[in-house]
């Protein structure tokens, strides 16, 4: 299935959830913030929202300087 | 309020632009603009709209300029190296425009003082360098009541995005909570590209122009992410979260209270906690 991820649409296994998404990214573990379709991903759901074809995900990282 | 000749002459490419008019000059000399740091991103901030005629501008920063800060903190100079940072930006706002009333505020913000100095101001940008200050901003500001622009740099990458507390997305809602002590890096561990800090912290100025002459769309439930190294923004619109801990429906932080100063980073033998 096709995924956009920060702009750039791929092609993904079905059943994808983000955590695979996180993994395949290099990103497990790292804190982000994850919006589907413009909605807010709570973090306690990171790991286990599915995502589905056609979704936009944007993966933000923290930047704190100033 | 009327305009003197100088003050025409002055500002005269403002006024010529039928959005800002002599009567757009007008609310800028009257406006309150607050600056929580006066380092990488509050350094362009104050000096832009210092330039542009903002009557009032507050600098609020605890530190002195260190040699490290010069690569892109531009309101200081090499001579300023252990002056207060507040000190030596204020004097360079005034060179460029004695118009401008700069008042001084030589403190770290936290939860005890930021009530009382964000309420003298209309609108505040901030240019902390940490998540403990940045989170701290947005939680003063919404209770405060005070419309921001948040800005963050690290690396290659700034995003900036503006609060209308109560009436658009916050910082909370898409970033919830400070990161744990070494999840995320600190410009003085992982670097910053020094004219980033311009870039972002000159947009933080153009929402603040934009804010007080009323004009334009400001950057509200929109986080633009700007990647120097691609030069490319990517703008990502988000909405209001229901379950946001600070503007939800039924908020957890119900009053100001200061997050853990996780990006404290001790370096040769220096503790860098400060709002820079």
């Amino acid at each position: 299935m096709k995924l956009t991820i920060n702009g750039e649409t791929a092609e993904w296994p079905a059943d994808t959830c983000l955590r695979t998404v996180f993994e395949r990214l290099g990103l497990r573990g790292q804190r982000v913030a994850v919006m589907v379709n413009g909605d807010v991903v709570t973090r306690s759901q990171h790991e286990s929202f599915v995502v589905h074809e056609g979704d936009r995900i944007e993966i933000l990282t923290l930047a704190g300087g100033g | 309020m009327n305009l003197t000749e100088r003050q025409i002459e002055r500002y005269s490419r403002h006024i010529i632009l039928p959005e800002v008019g002599g009567k757009g000059q007008a609310k800028l000399l009257a406006g309150r603009i607050l600056i929580v740091g006066a380092g990488g991103l509050g350094s362009p901030a104050a000096l832009y709209l210092a330039a542009a005629g903002v009557g009032t501008i507050g600098l609020a920063d605890g530190d002195v300029v260190d040699l490290s800060n010069l690569q892109r903190q531009i309101a200081h100079a090499t001579s300023d190296i252990g002056r207060a940072k507040v000190e030596s930006a204020a004097e360079k706002c005034r060179a460029i425009n004695p118009d401008v009333t700069v008042r001084l505020h030589p403190e770290h913000i936290r939860a005890e003082n930021a009530l009382a100095i964000f309420k003298e101001y209309d609108f505040v940008i901030d240019g902390t360098d940490s998540f403990a200050a940045k989170f701290l901003v947005a939680d003063a500001c919404h209770f405060a009541g005070k419309p921001y622009a948040h800005a963050g740099i690290l690396r290659f990458e700034g995003q900036a995005m503006t609060v209308i507390p109560g009436r658009t997305g916050c910082y909370r809602c898409l970033f919830h909570e400070p990161p744990p002590p070494n999840a995320v890096p600190s410009c003085s561990q992982a670097g910053v590209l020094g004219v980033l800090a311009g870039i972002m912290g000159t947009i933080q100025a153009a929402e603040a122009v934009k804010y007080l002459l009323g004009i334009g769309e400001l950057l509200t439930n929109r986080l633009l992410v700007f990647d120097a190294l691609k030069m490319t923004f990517r703008q990502v619109v988000f909405k209001r979260n229901a379950a946001c801990q600070l503007c939800g429906g039924s908020p957890s932080i119900t009053a100001l209270r200061d997050e853990a100063p996780i990006a404290c980073v001790c370096a040769g033998g220096r503790c860098e906690t400060a709002v820079t």
